[in-house]
């Protein structure tokens, strides 16, 4: 201290005591003011919605309604949130091609760029379920074991052990989850698209759901060995069964009346 | 048709002695055709490669057998490899499998060809005999029949002959009795299930009672009674009964008055045991509000008293009359009013 205070009628003093001054004032008004940042981010995402209302427009209008009250078309969208944007359209099946019983997976034709500012502009109309951040979805870590029991208790009766996907009625079918992201499983379960249930964070937990995603990408990715050879679309033992009464006796058959229809004969007749 | 067009060798009169036989019989036995000779019967040289060919073969078996023993010695179960274009493969199963189909189709094969090649192709017929026995061979089991009767004395001593009667009409029923063991009676349990008045419903993802505001339309959710563990050690037999699925409609959506009055503000709760042969059926649609069996494609209709509206099941599926307790959580208000599950003889 005493060397300090000694150096106080240095040439330089006054210069360090007026950026000390300077650094105090500029933080003090960092941490107390933040309204600025706040501001450009909501400017930052009226301008989403902006953005959004004229993608809407263009491609959703028609059949949802020019403010997403719903047509005789198309489902009202007041309250389905952002994930259901997020979901539906980054998988292509929104917009619709056609009427009928269950609109298809097709090739994406927006940008995610686009896809977040329609999100932005529906969820603007409603409170509804957030498209969920990486930390939500990512399946790593996640409890494989538990996350098969909850799948056997709540997706299994539609989309297969194996998440294989299956029939429903009148030509309504659960998709394969095959090539499904983690994200969009996760937004399915949220937001219940079509005609499937959803499971929302009251009756299962945000952990469950990452456990669940864990265990379709442990029995049905690209890296899952399947140790006897071919699944036959994980149906089980009468799929097998099948294909081993049709093509291993066929194959047996075929043999046989390939040998018995070659004479061993030295003169053909 | 003249007997010009006929094909050679569908014709009898290489026979020579039977050739004018056709003419007054067209079912006479045409016989054996003549006897041809294969090329392993002529040319020594081409039995000696079919010789060789079958001994390939039971050689490659023999290999394959070898191969088999050491693909089950070096590969560790769980080894996973890449086989195009199978995919991932456990490399136990792949290379046990083929070395064992080789090993016993060679087997086969050879013998195939073996008796093919080398074996005599000779046909020859073997004629039956009669089934009728000589009359000497009659006369005598009958001549021992009525002998044996006589030295046992069976006519003359009726009292062993029945008591011994009653003996072997008796002991069937011993394995009659021991069918009781096959396990106890079912009683009344096909009637009633866990559920009593009170019981809270438990969700079966976190294992916590539900409260009326964690079940949104359109959501689907499952639940068992409040006190059933899943470690209890009758689990299985309980929840066979037991399982309910807890769906949220809208109360002006419900068509059915009673299904109305037996929900909390629209949550209603349903067998999930199908009414048909008992599967676990909760393929829920939730625009429409049908529940699709997986087995036998049964359809109810969850909105109007979860109808039938299409398939084996004889019953609506039976629906759990809900309230909520003084905690806010949803509770039953007694058991179901009909047996839950397919139905049997006793239910009427």
């Amino acid at each position: 201290m005493k060397k300090l205070s000694a150096r106080r009628r240095h040439p330089l003093a006054a210069v360090v005591v007026l950026l000390l001054a300077l650094a105090a004032t500029g933080g003090l008004y960092a941490a107390f003011a933040p309204a600025s940042k706040a501001q450009a981010e909501e400017s930052a995402q009226s301008l989403a919605i902006e953005e959004g209302k004229k993608l809407y427009s263009v491609g959703c209008a028609s059949c949802h309604g020019t403010g997403g009250q719903g047509t005789t078309d198309g489902p009202s969208l007041v309250g389905v949130g952002s994930a259901a944007v997020d979901f539906q359209v980054a998988t292509g099946r929104m917009p619709a091609q056609q009427p009928g019983a269950q609109v298809p997976q097709k090739p994406v034709i927006y940008t995610q760029a686009q896809i977040d500012q329609l999100a932005a502009y529906v969820a603007s109309l409603g409170p509804g379920p957030v498209t969920p951040t990486e930390k939500q979805y990512n399946p790593e870590g996640a409890d494989i074991a538990r996350g098969g029991d909850l799948w056997r208790t709540n997706c299994a009766q539609c989309h297969n052990f194996t998440g294989e996907g299956g029939a429903l009625t009148k030509g309504k079918y659960a998709p394969s989850l095959e090539n499904t992201t983690p994200k969009h499983i996760y937004e399915a379960m949220q937001t219940g698209p079509q005609n499937m249930p959803s499971f929302p964070d009251t009756t299962m937990p945000e952990k469950e759901k990452k456990d669940i995603i864990a265990y379709v990408k442990s029995v049905n990715g690209d890296q899952t060995p399947t140790p006897g050879g071919f699944a036959l679309g994980g149906l089980g033992p009468v799929s097998e069964g099948l294909f081993g009464w049709i093509f291993g006796l066929g194959a047996l058959v075929a043999v046989a009346i390939w040998v018995a229809a070659h004479t061993a004969k030295a003169k053909k007749s | 048709m003249s007997s010009n067009e006929i094909s050679h060798e569908n014709l009898p009169h290489e026979q020579g002695a039977h050739g004018t036989a056709v003419a007054e019989s067209p079912f006479a036995d045409p016989g054996l055709p003549p006897h041809k000779p294969r090329i392993q019967d002529i040319d020594e040289r081409a039995a000696k490669r079919s010789e060789r060919t079958v001994a390939l073969l039971f050689t490659i078996s023999m290999l394959a057998t070898i191969g088999f023993i050491a693909s089950f010695v070096i590969f560790p179960v769980d080894k996973i490899v890449y086989v195009w274009p199978i995919g991932h493969v456990s490399a136990t199963n792949l290379s046990l499998g083929l070395t064992l189909g080789v090993a016993l189709f060679c087997i086969g094969a050879g013998a195939v060809h073996w008796a093919r090649t080398l074996m005599s192709d000779t046909e020859f017929a073997d004629d039956r005999h009669a089934i009728e026995a000589t009359p000497e061979v009659k006369a005598k089991v009958m001549a021992d029949f009525a002998d044996g009767a006589r030295e046992s004395a069976i006519g003359r001593r009726p009292l062993i002959r029945n008591t011994m009667l009653g003996a072997m009409a008796m002991v069937p029923l011993s394995g009659i009795v021991l069918l009781r063991e096959l396990g106890p009676l079912p009683e009344k349990k096909l009637f009633h299930t866990s559920w009593s008045r009170g019981k809270q419903l438990i969700n079966m993802n976190t294992n916590e009672p539900l409260r009326p505001e964690d079940v949104v339309v359109g959501s689907l959710t499952f639940a068992k009674p409040e006190g059933l563990e899943e470690d209890d050690e009758n689990f299985n037999n309980k929840i066979a009964k037991d399982a309910l699925m807890i769906v949220r409609i809208a109360p002006q959506d419900i068509k059915d008055r009673r299904e109305l009055e037996w929900s909390h503000q629209g949550i209603v709760a349903f067998s999930k045991i199908c009414t048909h042969v008992g599967c676990p059926i909760s393929l829920y649609e939730q625009q429409t509000h049908h529940v699709l069996c997986p087995c036998h494609q049964s359809t109810f209709d969850l909105s109007d008293g979860a109808r039938v509206i299409f398939g084996p099941a004889g019953h609506p599926l039976p629906q759990l009359r809900i309230g909520v307790n003084d905690e806010g959580y949803l509770e039953a208000l007694g058991d179901f009013a009909e047996p839950v599950g397919p139905a049997f003889w006793e239910r009427g």
